[in-house]
């Protein structure tokens, strides 16, 4: 039988603040265990929360770009529920009326592209963190977390394969981190994903029930969770056993490569929400509206056009470069440092991305400056380095972030374009490999390659190769 | 000197003027609590030694000719459920039994900025729920008028403090009525300030959208001066209102009701009023008639409904509010528990009274998923409809005046196992906090056995000037 698959999403970002929501603790990650705390987010009796306005204008912001209809009169509601790393037992949150509704996101398929609609966008603070110890009978709590302001992004179903979903997320992402938004880092919990999966016959209109998976770290997670639930409900329906698939959530567990039953509908909470009487409504006035407009930088779809008509490179180098704000944007600015467009390009897809992936850190956290990465790539085009000589000069300035002058002196890998010089490695190379040379003079011309690669093993990479070639040629004839 | 009989302003001049120093005053307040509280049981906290060290600072500053504040030196009590840094703040409760914030309430922090003395904290109904101060888990106030009697509530240890003159003054806390019915019985004057115009900050909260802090006092000028230094915007309180006016009360006080038109709402003389209240009180309107005030009976028939809207309103804020006190972070934690959940129940079952239990399961049945429109959402409904009529009453007149209670302070135990009873209480304090108005209770006279009688003035929103004007004529009329 033919099935469609059917996905929503809901994605929490949090916002890039320097305070909560609510108080002016940092939100700075990684401090020590409730080192951001204070008597406000930690929800003493007495203390009160006071909106960050900052907040407002985030969220306003990414209903902008996202394409959504601003709300102008918002309240914040209380989502009551007890759980230990929620310290005044309720989640300040939006209820009925959230800060942005009706959004727009688009995303490339294999039948071209397509339009996925959000449902809403509301404001709320993020709770603590539960560490478990193993063995122990206790667990400790963080609340360094408690109070971080987020954005919840709801999508309707209008996703159809666990691909989809995935481009959905990353396209949603890239907007975010353009709009400074959001820092959008899902390792770090900063961008995180729910999904909600059903399946239906192909050509039937209403939705089956759904089952949503929590728990979900990453794109892989997120397309490997959603395949392995969309299996799982095939088959159901396969069977006839259709009735097996309940509302329920379900927690996708990476290391088992599974998703297993969290809570089923009967034990969902009853939150009992209502409006927040410690916070007046907030009214969004038309020309906060109109003046977030003017902030919305070049987002990722605008960015792509123009890479494409300026900078003549293929579809797939434009694609990696704009996925990323951070790498096209380290990208344009080399070229705005006199970098080649082509030889920028390169180093940052192949050089670069290979020293991320090895070394597992974020694009941000690429340790040369570009300034430094500008005048390595000038260097090399100067031919004052070898190509050979800049990639390992390139090794180490993402290794320890030093300047690559330093580097290049300090190594003593200046590209050698001393006559004299070379002449003594020509003239020991030409002495030690008689048969390539023998084998020039009988005609085979190929063979002076190897005499070169063996004249820059010599100098260790520094040696001019074009000057080498022409001595070595010029070195063979004299030998006549 | 009777220093006891002595106003805020009289003390604080004379310690500014060194007819007696801080430290004198305070030890005398001291000496005397230890002596007599034992009968009425007004204090949970005497902090003897931080405020003798606090009046002996402000006698300093006064021996160096230094500038001191508006309340120099004169020892004021605290209710138990407003922050004190360093000072037990227990809400009267076993859940916050060991409870010492690191923080002042800005009532608290504005009090010592204008260098008045902390001396204790009082006694008061669990969480502020209640009308007797019965609700206590550590003891039971007495009415200094009759220690048979309950000294109302919830704020009761602030209302007895002051009547008993075991302090100068005090504040309290009111969501529907906590300040002025135990005011009414206790003989003494106290206000519920305009919600907005004092900040909640650090006021533990029992219904968020209702609740105010308030002074109590011997005497309306007093009531006048704290309003003054607890009054004000506070950006650490988002509902604390931006557009508050001026808060120099005592400048034009006694300007007196000359032309002013007085509102009496029919609905608040209804049944279950105690006749010699409803005679005190009609006797005191004449009076106002004598000084050139023009009286109206008015009808404002929506404030009938009043009573349920601010049950179903403030339980269901209090069931959230006190959600918080789950054993995990700070306060009661039980000696045994199996897992987290455990401790969460354990924790709210041993600690919380009968009536905070009630009220908490009935704020919780109102916002339950299929009843929040029946209930809260009607409520909401109501209190808007509440506040918009006495807007609309407050267009044609400049004061209402009515009852604080309808009944004479009851016995202790009288009305403990009945609830309702209990709320009915109530009936004619609860619509002045929906409607978010300032009210004042001021003792208008004593019945036969010797209970004092209070009246209320309610005020247009920031109409504290107005009210104060009210009560101080009536004061002098009564005099």
């Amino acid at each position: 039988m033919s099935y469609e698959t059917v996905i929503g999403l809901e994605i929490h970002a949090e916002l890039n603040t320097k305070t909560k929501i609510f108080c002016s603790c940092s939100t700075h990650f990684g401090a020590k265990p409730n080192e951001n705390t204070c008597p406000i987010c930690m929800g003493l009796p007495g203390t009160l929360p006071v909106l960050n306005e900052e907040v407002v204008h985030l969220a306003v912001k990414a209903g902008t770009a996202l394409n959504c209809k601003i709300n102008k009169l918002n309240k914040m509601d209380r989502k009551n529920y007890f759980y230990p790393d929620l310290p005044k037992a309720y989640q300040i949150s939006q209820f009925d009326t959230p800060i942005c509704g009706n959004g727009l996101v688009y995303i490339e398929t294999p039948d071209g592209q397509r339009e996925v609609r959000l449902n809403r966008i509301h404001i709320e603070e993020d709770a603590g963190k539960l560490v478990h110890m193993e063995y122990e009978p206790y667990s400790l709590i963080d609340y360094n977390r408690v109070g971080v302001p987020l954005i919840e992004i709801v999508s309707e179903p209008d996703m159809r394969s666990p691909q989809e979903a995935v481009t959905f997320l990353r396209n949603l992402k890239a907007i975010l981190e353009y709009s400074g938004i959001s820092d959008c880092r899902m390792e770090q919990g900063s961008l995180r994903c729910d999904a909600n999966i059903s399946i239906r016959k192909a050509g039937q209109q209403e939705y089956n029930t759904k089952v949503e998976i929590k728990n979900i770290n990453s794109f892989r997670e997120l397309q490997k969770a959603l395949e392995k639930e969309e299996k799982r409900q095939k088959q159901l329906y396969d069977y006839g056993e259709e009735f097996r698939i309940v509302q329920e959530t379900r927690r996708w567990d990476a290391g088992k490569g599974k998703t297993v039953t969290m809570r089923s509908k009967e034990d969902a909470n009853d939150y009992r929400y209502f409006p927040d009487p410690d916070i007046i409504p907030i009214v969004i006035k038309d020309s906060i509206i109109e003046d977030v407009k003017k902030e919305i930088p070049e987002l990722p779809k605008q960015r792509t056009e123009r890479f494409m008509s300026s900078y003549e490179l293929t579809e797939k180098e434009v694609d990696i470069l704009v996925s990323d704000k951070f790498l096209s944007d380290y990208f344009e600015d080399l070229v705005k440092l006199g970098v080649d467009k082509k030889s920028a390009c390169n180093w940052i897809l192949t050089d670069m991305l290979k020293l991320v992936k090895e070394k597992e850190i974020e694009y941000e956290e690429i340790p040369i400056k570009k300034e430094d990465m500008a005048s390595l790539l000038k260097m090399v085009a100067d031919k004052k380095i070898s190509v050979t000589a800049a990639k390992s000069v390139f090794e180490e300035m993402f290794n320890t972030g030093n300047h690559p002058e330093a580097i290049v002196k300090e190594k003593g890998l200046g590209q050698i374009s001393d006559t004299g010089a070379i002449d003594e490695i020509v003239v020991a190379v030409l002495q030690a490999n008689p048969q390539s040379v023998a084998d020039y003079k009988s005609g085979k011309t190929q063979a002076v390659g190897y005499l070169v690669g063996q004249v820059m093993k010599q100098s260790k990479g520094k040696a001019n190769p074009q000057m080498a070639r022409d001595t070595l040629e010029k070195k063979i004839k004299e030998m006549v | 000197m009777d220093i006891d009989k002595l106003s805020v302003e009289a003390l604080r001049d004379g310690i500014r003027d060194k007819v007696f120093t801080s430290e004198e005053i305070v030890e005398f307040y001291i000496k005397k609590i230890k002596k007599e509280d034992g009968n009425i049981n007004s204090y949970l906290t005497i902090c003897e030694e931080r405020a003798l060290k606090d009046a002996r600072i402000v006698d300093e500053k006064i021996a160096k000719g230094e500038k001191v504040g508006m309340l120099a030196g004169v020892p004021i009590a605290i209710k138990d459920n407003i922050c004190t840094d360093g000072i037990t703040t227990t809400c009267a409760s076993k859940m916050l039994e060991d409870f010492i914030p690191p923080y002042d309430a800005t009532v608290v922090k504005k009090l010592k900025d204008a260098d008045a003395v902390i001396i204790g904290k009082t006694n008061m109904d669990e969480f502020a729920m209640g009308s007797s101060t019965e609700n206590s888990a550590f003891k039971v106030t007495k009415n200094p008028h009759d220690l048979e009697r309950v000294p109302g509530g919830s704020s009761g240890g602030s209302a007895a403090a002051v009547g008993a003159r075991l302090a100068p003054f005090s504040l309290g806390s009111d969501t529907g009525g906590s300040i002025r019915q135990p005011a009414a019985f206790c003989g003494v004057v106290g206000l519920k300030p305009t919600y907005g115009l004092v900040s909640r900050f650090g006021l533990i909260a029992f219904g968020s959208s209702l609740d105010q802090i308030g002074p109590f006092s011997n005497n309306v000028r007093d009531c006048a001066l704290a309003l003054e230094i607890i009054a004000g915007t506070d950006p650490l309180d988002n509902t604390s209102s931006k557009n508050i006016g001026s808060t120099d009360y005592l400048t034009g006080i006694d300007s007196g009701v000359e032309k002013m038109k007085i509102g009496v709402p029919k609905e608040f003389f209804g049944d279950g009023l105690d006749p010699e209240i409803k005679a005190s009180i009609l006797n005191s309107i004449e009076k106002l008639k004598g000084l050139g005030a023009t009286v109206e009976e008015i009808s404002i028939p929506i404030t009938e409904a009043g009573l349920s809207a601010y049950y179903v309103i403030s339980s269901a804020e209090a069931s959230s509010n006190l959600a918080r006190f789950d054993g995990i972070r700070y306060g009661y934690r039980p000696k045994e528990f199996e897992d987290v959940y455990d401790l969460m129940e354990k924790s709210r079952t041993e600690a919380f009274g009968e009536e905070v239990k009630r009220r908490i399961m009935l704020g919780t049945y109102v916002l339950s998923s299929g009843y929040y429109d029946a209930y809260y959402n009607r409520a909401l409904k109501l209190k808007k409809k509440i506040k918009e009529e006495f807007k609309e009453v407050f267009s044609k007149y400049d004061i209402i005046i009515s009852p604080v209670s309808p009944v004479l302070p009851f016995k202790c135990n009288e009305k403990k196992n009945n609830p309702l009873e209990m709320y009915l209480a109530d009936v004619y304090t609860v619509n002045i906090n929906l409607a978010g108005v300032p009210a004042i209770s001021v003792p208008c006279g004593t019945s036969k056995s010797g209970l004092p009688i209070g009246l209320q003035i309610i005020g247009p929103h920031f109409g504290e000037s107005t009210i104060l004007k009210a009560a101080l004529a009536l004061e002098g009329a009564l005099k």
